[in-house]
């Protein structure tokens, strides 16, 4: 049996799947049904000087038949009493001494800081949370995103919590950056223990057609929020992976983004996560989701003979390169196993209006034909195929020659500049553009209804009210 | 063994012959179509006889665009919800869908076909309107599938149409013959009404058109005509005993049926004779009416049948079984029907032979007659010049429906033999297309 408990900068937690602070974490009610359900750790509702919500506060992104695939808020910290929070927090330590209480906190002063430092401690949190990041309202104010976006300020403020700091501190990074490191080593520099990322992405989720207003709309108007949800893990895991790569960072990294089941946080660990956050996954569908990520944590840990988190923490992160460290040498080129194919075409189009031209559709059956000497193994017809494992990438280099871009600048055998007689091109085939106007002639698309010819478009439409 | 009671109640009746296709809601449409892959040169717009482009009304609905799927859908088939409902999808267009490769369900094609045509005819919203007065005349014979989408088309391109129809209600065998656990007459009616309201032709119903004299009257009034007759009444089987009381044919059992619902009877034990799509229906029909006992007599094996696999499966699931090699020889009673005599078959060669002393007699109450409609050559001969076929099939060109007549022209099951809706609504668009080539050619 894995052990999944982790020590994260000082403050443990039996397994390291943590609820991220938002409203799942507003209220001790919430947090003791979530640790009762199985989660590990929960990081409160940010506190600070109270504030007003408005309504509606959530968009959502819905792909096809799929519901919050992206989601953003334009929700403020929490609007409960201070005193209130404190209470709930001692409460729930009593009950739950073993389980990570994390207190997140946003305020301006410097003795505000120091004073609402001492009193979570006091309440009895294990450790500190401080919300450089939200990316809407706060800001405005000088808080959340507005200090992550200043790493000189961001420093200054983690320096003024350290003052006073008992337990461990964790700085939660925004993604509005260009370069997430920046703050990162601000974060240390100013002596934090941990830093945790990310914090929701500066958005608007869509706009509404009819009233002509952002989502959500708020009495007709509305503002850009935070995203988050399934759709920002490539973000996060991004900036993770930064982060974790940078020697002049080293603290340790709680993911957070897009994680909604035990895959997504191994993806996180893997890349140097040591602890995970869950926000809009249980905001879409409970606390109960704990259950299928531990269990799918622990087995496959346990198929991988993993014993602790620790072995797995940045273990992929060896094979994240720059670019121009890859292997030029290294070919694939795509393979069709006829016997899956159901014959979409998917492929065909893809590749034809997308890629190179390296399928061609054959008379008499509907499984596409790669033409392996266009084909420069972009990958697309794989990721488009609807069949599982019905298009495949298979190796055609002799898998002895290695060079790399970096090895080729710096055995100065590549073009830098135009005027170099080398930079004629890649010679890839490209058919004769008026080829193009050729196949509808050969193709029945989109069907017999053009043949027939359509009845003629209303002559007198008029606008229904 | 009966599922099911006699429906004694328009509440009752519309129970037992639930429809097999019920309308989607909004959230089955959406799941539904998010699943299509939008094949490129796709399938199943190949397999539709009218050509729809399934992908694209598909994504249409995905997008949110209903009305535009309807647009779609209308622009290669004027009869867009009821083929939805009553295609034989199952071997046109979702027979085609790449994922039955796949051993996936297909996508529900037709649902979603008739989720976005009803949802336009409900909203009565102008997808379409006659074309540019061009001055000319058509007459159309007929308010069948093929009458209609002629009517449809020739408006569109600027024809004044007028239909006859001998009938009181358009549509023909769609509110006629068709079950109605396809389609109901209230769903079938409104796609009509919104069509002409659409194109704006004109409908004579109870107007047969009879004689010479009523051809000539049209001939004289009109620059074409356009033939959408159909078929005929219950072929006669010749067999004694066939003028007895309860042994109906299956054409003029369902058009009762479709008109008077549960007011219809039905026996307790009824044997259908025949073996194609029209004889599963007429059985099933049997069995959701409240027969006790439905037997499907057929001459040859089972794997013979000119029934679609599914049609059979349909009528197995409410509990009809199947009497196979048997041929009738006589209906028997005193009256009334009381059994038929059988004599039971073997196939040699491909051919049905009697096996001489093998005669029983099946008890029933009723028997209903699915062995073919009858072809109205009698009317057809008193068009000049019109030729038909040995089967009785009217003779026309394929790309323009012309007939030897170079005035006429024909489609649907008048020229076919009998098909499906999809195939005359298909037929009766070119056809108009032939029409109007004609027209604009000889002047
Ligand atoms: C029992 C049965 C079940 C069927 N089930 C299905 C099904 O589930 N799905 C499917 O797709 N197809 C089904 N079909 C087939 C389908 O109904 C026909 O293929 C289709 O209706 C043919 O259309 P049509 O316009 O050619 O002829 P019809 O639908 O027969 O229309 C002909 C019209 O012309 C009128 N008419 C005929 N002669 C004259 C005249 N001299 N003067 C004026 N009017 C005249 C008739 O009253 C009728 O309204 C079924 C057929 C039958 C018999
Ligand atoms: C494979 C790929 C290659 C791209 N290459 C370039 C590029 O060379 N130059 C550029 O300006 N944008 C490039 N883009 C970005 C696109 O132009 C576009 O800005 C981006 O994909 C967002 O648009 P979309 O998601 O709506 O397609 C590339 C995008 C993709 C997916
Ligand atoms: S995308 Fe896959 S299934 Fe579709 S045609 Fe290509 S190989 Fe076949
Ligand atoms: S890998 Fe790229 S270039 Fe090669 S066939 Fe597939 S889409 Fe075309
Ligand atoms: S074949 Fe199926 S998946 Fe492909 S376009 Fe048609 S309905 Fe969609």
């Amino acid at each position: 049996m894995p052990d999944l408990s982790i020590n994260f900068a000082g403050i443990k937690s039996p397994n390291p799947f943590w609820l991220a602070s938002a409203p799942p974490t507003n209220s001790g009610y919430q947090v003791m049904k979530a640790f009762d359900a199985g989660w590990g750790g929960a990081v409160w509702k940010t506190l600070g000087v109270p504030v007003v919500n408005v309504s509606s506060r959530y968009g959502s992104v819905n792909y096809r038949d799929k519901r919050m695939i992206g989601f953003n808020n334009i929700e403020l910290i929490s609007d409960r009493p201070l005193a209130d929070n404190l209470r709930e927090i001692e409460e729930v330590k009593k009950y739950f001494p073993n389980h990570a209480v994390i207190a997140s906190l946003m305020v301006q002063s410097r003795a505000e800081w120091h004073q609402i430092v001492r009193d979570v401690t006091n309440a009895g949190s294990d450790g500190i949370e401080l919300n450089f990041g939200c990316p809407h309202g706060m800001c405005e104010r000088g808080m959340g995103s507005a200090v992550g976006q200043e790493p000189e300020v961001l420093r200054t403020i983690v320096e003024w919590v350290m003052e006073v700091a008992q337990i461990p501190v964790i700085v939660k990074l925004t993604p509005n950056i260009s370069d997430i490191t920046e703050p990162a080593r601000a974060a240390r520099l100013g002596g934090a223990d941990a830093i945790s990322l990310i914090n929701t992405i500066q958005s608007i989720v869509g706009v509404d057609l009819d009233k002509f207003a952002p989502y959500p709309i708020v009495d007709g108007k509305g503002t850009n929020g935070g995203y988050c949800g399934p759709a920002v893990k490539p973000i996060a895991l991004n900036m993770i992976k930064n982060c974790a790569q940078d020697p002049e960072v080293r603290l340790p990294i709680s993911g957070i983004g897009g994680i909604e089941n035990w895959r997504d946080a191994v993806e996180h660990i893997l890349l140097g996560a040591s602890s995970v956050q869950v926000c809009t996954a249980a905001m879409h569908f409970g606390f109960g989701i704990i259950r299928e990520m531990t269990a799918g944590l622990e087995q496959y840990m346990t198929e991988k003979g993993f014993h602790t988190i620790y072995d797995m923490v940045g273990k992929a992160l060896p094979n994240v390169l720059h670019w121009e460290e890859l292997n030029l040498k290294y070919k694939v080129t795509a393979n069709i196993h006829e016997d899956k194919c159901i014959g979409c075409q998917l492929c065909y189009t893809a590749c034809e209006d997308g890629a190179h031209q390296a399928i061609a559709l054959r008379e008499g059956t509907r499984v596409p034909e790669i033409i392996e000497e266009n084909c420069v193994g972009c990958n697309l017809c794989s990721l488009v195929c609807p069949v599982e494992n019905c298009i495949t990438m298979e190796r055609t280099d002799s898998g002895t020659e290695h060079l790399t871009w970096k090895e080729r600048t710096e055995a100065e055998t590549i073009p830098t500049t135009f005027n170099d007689d080398r930079a004629g091109g890649l010679h890839h085939w490209v058919p004769e553009p008026t080829a193009a106007l050729g196949k509808e002639k050969h193709k029945t698309l989109p069907g017999k209804a053009r043949q027939l010819g359509n009845p003629a478009p209303a002559t007198d439409v008029v606008n229904e009210s | 063994m009966a599922e099911y009671l006699p429906p004694t109640t328009e509440q009752e009746f519309h129970a037992n012959f639930a429809q097999i296709k019920p309308r989607m809601n909004n959230t089955e449409a959406l799941y539904e179509s998010s699943r299509c892959l939008f094949c490129f040169d796709a399938p199943c717009i190949k397999a539709c006889p009218t050509g729809i482009d399934i992908p694209q009304f598909i994504r249409q609905i995905n997008t949110g665009n209903v009305t535009g799927a309807a647009l779609t859908i209308y622009e290669a088939n004027y009869f867009g919800n009821a083929c939805g409902k009553v295609c034989p999808t199952e071997v046109l267009c979702e027979g085609a869908c790449v994922y039955n490769l796949q051993d996936v369900k297909p996508i529900e094609i037709g649902r979603l076909q008739s989720f976005a045509t009803r949802q336009v005819i409900e909203s009565d919203r102008k997808l379409f309107g006659p074309g540019l007065t061009n001055g000319r005349k058509v007459a159309v014979i007929g308010a069948g599938p093929a009458g209609i989408s002629c009517a449809c088309e020739l408006r569109a391109l600027g024809y004044e149409v007028d239909v006859f129809e001998a009938r009181s209600q358009p549509s023909g065998l769609t509110v006629y013959g068709v079950a109605p656990y396809k389609i109901t007459n209230e769903e079938v009616l409104a796609e009509m009404a919104y069509l002409q309201a659409q194109f704006g032709y004109r409908v004579q119903y109870n107007s047969p058109i009879t004689t010479r004299e009523d051809l000539q009257a049209l001939e004289e009034a009109y620059d074409a005509i356009f033939l959408g007759i159909g078929l005929g009444k219950t072929n006669a089987l010749l067999l004694p005993g066939e003028e007895r009381e309860n042994c109906v044919g299956a054409v003029e059992f369902i058009e009762q049926l479709r008109q008077h619902h549960h007011r219809v009877a039905v026996g307790r034990k009824v044997i259908v004779l025949g073996g194609g799509n029209t004889a599963m229906d007429a059985a099933s029909e049997s069995s959701r009416l409240g027969a006790e006992n439905v037997i499907l007599a057929y001459r040859r094996g089972k794997e013979e049948m000119g029934a679609y696999d599914f049609e059979y499966d349909l009528a197995k699931s409410v509990g009809v079984k199947g009497l196979f090699n048997v041929a009738p020889v006589e209906i028997v009673g005193n009256g009334k029907v009381e059994g038929v005599k059988f004599i039971r078959t073997a196939t040699v060669d491909g051919q049905v032979q009697i096996v001489p002393g093998s005669e029983f007699v099946e008890p029933c109450d009723m028997v209903i007659k699915a062995t073919g409609q009858a072809k109205q050559t009698h009317f057809l001969s008193y068009i000049p010049g019109l030729q038909v076929d040995s089967k009785g099939r009217v003779v026309a060109d394929a790309y323009t429906g012309q007939t030897t007549n170079p005035k006429y022209f024909a489609s649907g099951d008048a020229r076919n033999g009998g098909a499906e809706v999809v195939n005359a609504a298909a037929e009766a668009k070119v056809a108009a297309r032939g029409i109007h080539t004609y027209l604009t050619s000889t002047n």
